[in-house]
């Protein structure tokens, strides 16, 4: 599974990344975690708002933090 | 996993508390009046009518007051912008013509959820999905200037008069700056690559759908920024409590008052650089109307340094080139003087 996290730098983005990084450890799933922070490459998955979180190249958020319940969720549905 | 039942019990409980909070809200907001009469010249024992009981009873009373319209129209405006991003702001303000734009542009430049890091992204976002460079700017304007914890605490502290001055004269600067700056045809003045590049425009699914999830939204708005913006209130109401009882009346009458015309493009070049919330600064301009300086000269003097703030223009470089940037400080800035020297004519 391939995981993007979209963003510039913001405290936020760095929250995002932390977080996924854990779920993916903790739950042991297979997956190459990219973060992204040119803002052209940002801006061509269409979001506005950071951070934005890809996965298997479809964004699933943007401009929060989502819950933790819902990014397991997620990376269960994408692997 | 949780059970849906468990889930539905969760989501009732989330979204009944504050239909409870609320008769506690308004009774406690009432009577704070009478609460903190009491607590300061009964509990405190202290004498009416000297400086420093004044003060006290000022703090005692506004830090609350402040605190429980922030925690309710936070949470409101919460829930309002979970039905706003800025990917469906665009899709709207597509194809729109310039003064039409301008004018939609700048109402939903208030309830676009917006933070000035993400000034940049929605710039391009907007610009390379076609729309006009004059709309776009329109949005800049509005979105930090009026907003919700500006018109809360002028509300609070002034009354809804000069809250609804303070927004309608937010959207006639947004409206007319951006639509001058589309008039002017600046494009040149954007940097080459904005318009090289196109801004991807997949189809990204609404993120929240239930009810629930958008309560949800408001209680994390109140959160967040109330334990942000809490010090600022306290620190400025302190200030300003400090200087209620002991500044003299009249202290700011030859600096700041109608009569000193110089004191509103002084205003204006003092609040620019100045990088300030608006929950620091607007406790602060209170005292400065109560010593005298008149209403025009600090509305300017908020709108400034609310709306216009040098590091978030000087973040902007990134997507402008230098005379851009000088004539959109220079339009809003003028806008503003406008807006002083209006209020302080007609008032």
């Amino acid at each position: 599974m391939n995981i993007k996290i979209l963003g510039t730098g913001c405290s936020k983005c760095t929250m995002l990344e932390k977080k996924v990084s854990e779920i993916v450890t903790n739950k042991s799933i297979e997956a190459s975690i990219e973060k992204i922070t040119d803002l052209q490459e940002i801006m061509k998955f269409g979001i506005m708002m950071t951070p934005g979180l890809v996965i298997n190249d479809k964004v699933v958020s943007y401009g929060i933090i989502p819950k933790d319940s819902q990014i397991i969720q997620w990376l269960e549905e994408g692997n | 996993m949780k059970s849906p039942l468990e889930i539905s019990h969760f989501e009732n409980y989330k979204f009944y508390l504050p239909l409870i909070f609320l008769p506690f809200w308004l009774l406690l907001y009432i009577y704070l009046d009478s609460i903190s009469n009491y607590f300061v010249y009964e509990i405190l024992g202290m004498a009416k009518g000297i400086h420093i009981t004044e003060s006290i009873r000022f703090f005692i009373y506004e830090v609350p007051k402040v605190l429980l319209l922030l925690v309710l129209i936070v949470f409101v405006v919460g829930i309002i912008r979970s039905f706003f991003s800025p990917e469906k702001t665009r899709k709207v303000l597509e194809g729109k013509p310039l003064l039409i734009g301008n004018i939609m542009a700048s109402g939903l430049g208030i309830v676009t959820p917006f933070c000035s890091c993400s000034a940049i992204p929605l710039f391009l976002g907007f610009v390379e999905s076609g729309i006009p460079l004059g709309v776009t700017f329109s949005f800049l304007i509005a979105a930090p200037m009026i907003n919700e914890i500006a018109v809360v605490l002028l509300f609070g502290l002034f009354g809804w008069k000069t809250a609804l001055i303070y927004v309608s004269t937010g959207l006639v600067i947004s409206i007319f700056s951006g639509w001058l700056i589309g008039k002017l045809k600046l494009e040149k003045y954007v940097a080459d690559w904005v318009y090289q590049t196109k801004s991807g425009n997949i189809e990204i699914e609404g993120q929240i759908i239930s009810f629930s999830e958008r309560i949800e939204t408001g209680y994390t708005a109140v959160r967040e920024i109330v334990s942000k913006v809490w010090i600022y209130i306290v620190v400025g109401i302190g200030v300003g409590a400090a200087a209620h009882g002991y500044v003299p009346e009249d202290f700011m009458v030859s600096v700041m008052g109608k009569d000193a015309w110089y004191s509103v493009p002084l205003a204006v070049l003092i609040g620019i650089p100045l990088y300030s919330n608006a929950a620091g600064i607007i406790p602060v301009v209170q005292v400065l109307i109560e010593k005298g300086a008149s209403l025009g000269t600090s509305l300017a003097f908020m709108m400034a340094v609310i709306g216009l703030s040098l590091p978030e223009t000087i973040i902007l470089k990134k997507v402008l080139k230098l005379p851009l940037i000088f004539i959109f400080i220079g339009i809003v800035a003028s806008g503003i003087m406008t807006v002083g020297f209006l209020f302080n004519m007609i008032m």
